[in-house]
């Protein structure tokens, strides 16, 4: 018998029918709601008179238009504030469970999924966000829809889906000293090109991506769709059920026992078959900083930026205001970001920490900024005092939401103003309006904060 | 959602790769709570000088001659015509929304990405992917014939234009039957309601963790 990838397992077990027209009725177990993509979503089901499928099925946070600063005056932008009390009022209304802005677990949705328990392994996961695929690090299938399938599965628990081909992307060896996920999922990208994983959902594997934190796994998964591929996934192992045990909403008991059985099955069987095998070696991977105004245009800090005649490098160039053949040590930074649903978890709050401890921010960043993607990652960095330490180089301390990855809310990039950013995108205008971003690991924003330009931290001088 | 009917537009092109939702449609614009007016912040940081806000009456705001939807011939245009990776990034359904509100019916793309394609077809949009050499030779042809225009027959899957040139693309079975239609997806999802509720019983014996937060 042909064996299964996990994507075919998890397709499987959600399959309620096949249709004739190649289109299957898949149900999903875990719906995460924000502010942005689900407003019209209940709008339409009211104005359809449909009504909610299962209720607890669904959960709720408001993440995007969040002050990260100054939370007791309230959201001051009154559009962003209607947005936020529209979600608040329709989760009221159909009995949502919802983390609102005052609640001490708000944060991003891709954090507090996994953080609450509400991820978890086998489920099938979806939001009006294409980061979604984050919570595939769990081996769960996750993936990005729009708003009108959000109101799909408000109303009926499922989606219509055409079944997407199976990629396996496989990491072997060991990552270098100081290399981190992001620099791998950032390589990755590099090489497969933006588009390189449309069509696919991409199985992640290989002893580098064995070898990664929990923390880690998300923040390769999350940058699956900067790839093109809707859905990331990473087998379970004993570091899934580690993660996922005692956590608030995460089964207990004989239940936990029982759902364990299970999730241990939740790898791709020896003999399964992928549409397309790719293979890397980890121990090429160093530092990767993106250069240009796609997740693909990236390159070592140790380079220059390349040369080339393709008309995308040239476009990229003139909105960043740099030019080919320049060393990535030598671009001068204005801001410092480190947060977003990529990197803001507790390990990557460390990391950056550690590199900035008894240290300052240079004189020539005019703003570097640590948000915590969730309430509970606040408190515990606090606990562990990284709070102290950030704000004693020199860093803002926020309150955690999506923040200056997207620039809904007050955080924002000022024309011509350039960021080493945590973050996913670094889309023209993503982070405000003629800002320019250039995406990186933690450790290797909090060092530009140090430097006020790109080192590589890897290297034990990188402060000299 | 309204049936896609055969219609003849004039074609704009956008010669460029990977163009994202951001650039679509901003992020500041996402904060609406409404499915429509989103058309005149269609692509809002390329087509105007100044920074755009939600709401904002856009008449008499200065506008990017350079850009090809400012131009005279291509104002009108109701078909796109673009590079590869079309929709990349974010999932926001307020690109398709702000097309279709500026009057675009089809987009034609070397290739799309996943969720922006098929968040098309939810909103009564053709996305229809060519050969690159096809796009190559449509885009020399809108610059060089002014109101250069394609007739989209989707029902037999060609473009047509003046010339009586013919191109067919590829669409599947139940895309184009969902455009042809007008499909309700959700109503015919709940057509199947007695199925959906067999399952789930099913679903809760075999993963009862899943029901219980």
């Amino acid at each position: 018998m042909i064996g299964k990838t996990l994507f075919d397992k998890l397709w499987d077990s959600h399959l309620v029918r096949e249709n004739e027209d190649g289109t299957s009725l898949l149900y999903i177990d875990r719906h995460l709601i924000h502010e942005v993509t689900s407003p019209q979503a209940f709008e339409g089901m009211r104005l359809a008179n449909r009504s909610l499928w299962r209720t607890e099925a669904n959960v709720a946070v408001p993440d995007h238009n969040i002050p990260t600063k100054d939370r007791e005056k309230g959201i001051e932008d009154p559009i962003s504030k209607l947005q936020v009390d529209t979600l608040d009022a329709n989760c009221d209304s159909f009995k949502i469970k919802e983390f609102k802005m005052s609640n001490p677990n708000q944060g991003i949705v891709h954090v507090i999924g996994p953080e609450q328990g509400l991820t978890l392994p086998g489920m099938t996961i979806v939001c009006g966000d294409s980061h979604t695929s984050t919570h595939g690090a769990l081996g769960a299938l996750a993936f990005g829809i729009g708003t009108s399938e959000v109101e799909h599965v408000l109303s009926t628990q499922c989606l219509i889906q055409q079944k997407t081909k199976n990629m396996l992307i496989k990491v072997n060896g060991e990552l270098k000293q100081g290399i981190t996920a992001k620099d791998l999922i950032l390589y990755i990208i590099g090489k497969i090109g933006t588009a390189g994983g449309t069509g696919y959902a991409i199985e992640f594997g290989g002893d580098a991506i064995k070898s990664l934190s929990m923390e880690g796994r998300m923040t390769v998964c999350n940058m699956t769709i900067e790839a093109g591929a809707r859905a990331g996934l990473i087998a379970v192992d004993q570091k899934t059920l580690d993660y996922v045990k005692d956590k608030p909403f995460s089964p207990k008991g004989a239940l936990w026992t029982e759902a364990c059985e299970y999730w241990e099955t939740l790898q791709s069987d020896e003999n399964a078959v992928f549409d397309k095998i790719i293979e890397f070696n980890a121990d090429k991977i160093n530092p990767m900083v993106t250069w240009g105004t796609s997740p693909e245009l990236v390159t070592d800090v140790e380079n220059e930026i390349p040369f080339s005649s393709n008309d995308k490098f040239q476009l990229a160039l003139n909105y960043m205001g740099l030019e080919m053949g320049m060393p990535i040590k030598n671009i001068l930074l204005d801001k410092i970001f480190i947060g977003s649903c990529t990197n803001s978890r507790i390990e990557d709050l460390r990391e950056a920490a550690k590199i900035v401890d008894g240290k300052k921010v240079s004189d020539s960043i005019k703003l570097a900024m640590v948000v915590p993607g969730s309430g509970p990652v606040k408190l515990q960095a606090e606990q562990e005092g990284l709070d102290k330490i950030f704000i004693n180089a020199g860093f803002e301390w926020r309150d955690p939401g999506c923040s200056m990855c997207l620039a809904m809310n007050a955080d924002r990039l000022e024309a011509g103003e350039r960021c080493a950013s945590t973050s996913n995108r670094n889309f023209e205008g993503r982070q405000g309006q003629g800002g320019r971003t250039h995406l990186v690991s933690p450790a290797m924003a909090a060092a530009a904060a140090i430097k006020g330009y790109f080192v590589n931290v890897t290297n034990a001088d990188w402060g000299n | 959602m309204d049936k896609f009917q055969t219609f003849t537009g004039i074609v704009a092109p956008l010669d460029r790769a990977n163009i994202d939702t951001d650039a679509i449609i901003p992020k500041q614009f996402l904060k609406s709570i409404h499915r429509t007016g989103f058309g005149p912040y269609l692509f809002d940081e390329w087509r105007y000088l100044d920074h755009g806000e939600p709401g904002q009456d856009c008449s008499d705001r200065p506008l990017n001659q350079d850009f090809v939807l400012n131009q005279e011939r291509y104002r009108n245009a109701s078909i796109l015509l673009t590079r590869e990776n079309f929709g990349c990034g974010s999932s926001r359904e307020h690109a398709p929304w702000a097309l279709l509100d500026f009057g675009i019916k089809t987009i034609i793309a070397e290739s799309f990405a996943d969720i922006f394609y098929n968040n098309c077809f939810k909103n009564g949009i053709l996305p229809i992917a060519l050969p690159s050499e096809k796009v190559e030779s449509l885009i020399e042809k809108t610059k060089l014939n002014i109101g250069f225009s394609l007739k989209v027959e989707l029902d037999k899957q060609i473009l047509i234009d003046s010339n009586e040139t013919v191109i067919p693309f590829d669409i599947e079975s139940f895309r184009k039957d969902a455009l042809l239609n007008g499909l309700d997806e959700i109503g015919l999802t709940l057509s199947r309601v007695e199925e959906i509720k067999s399952f789930e019983i099913d679903h809760l014996k075999k993963y009862p963790w899943i029901f219980k937060s």
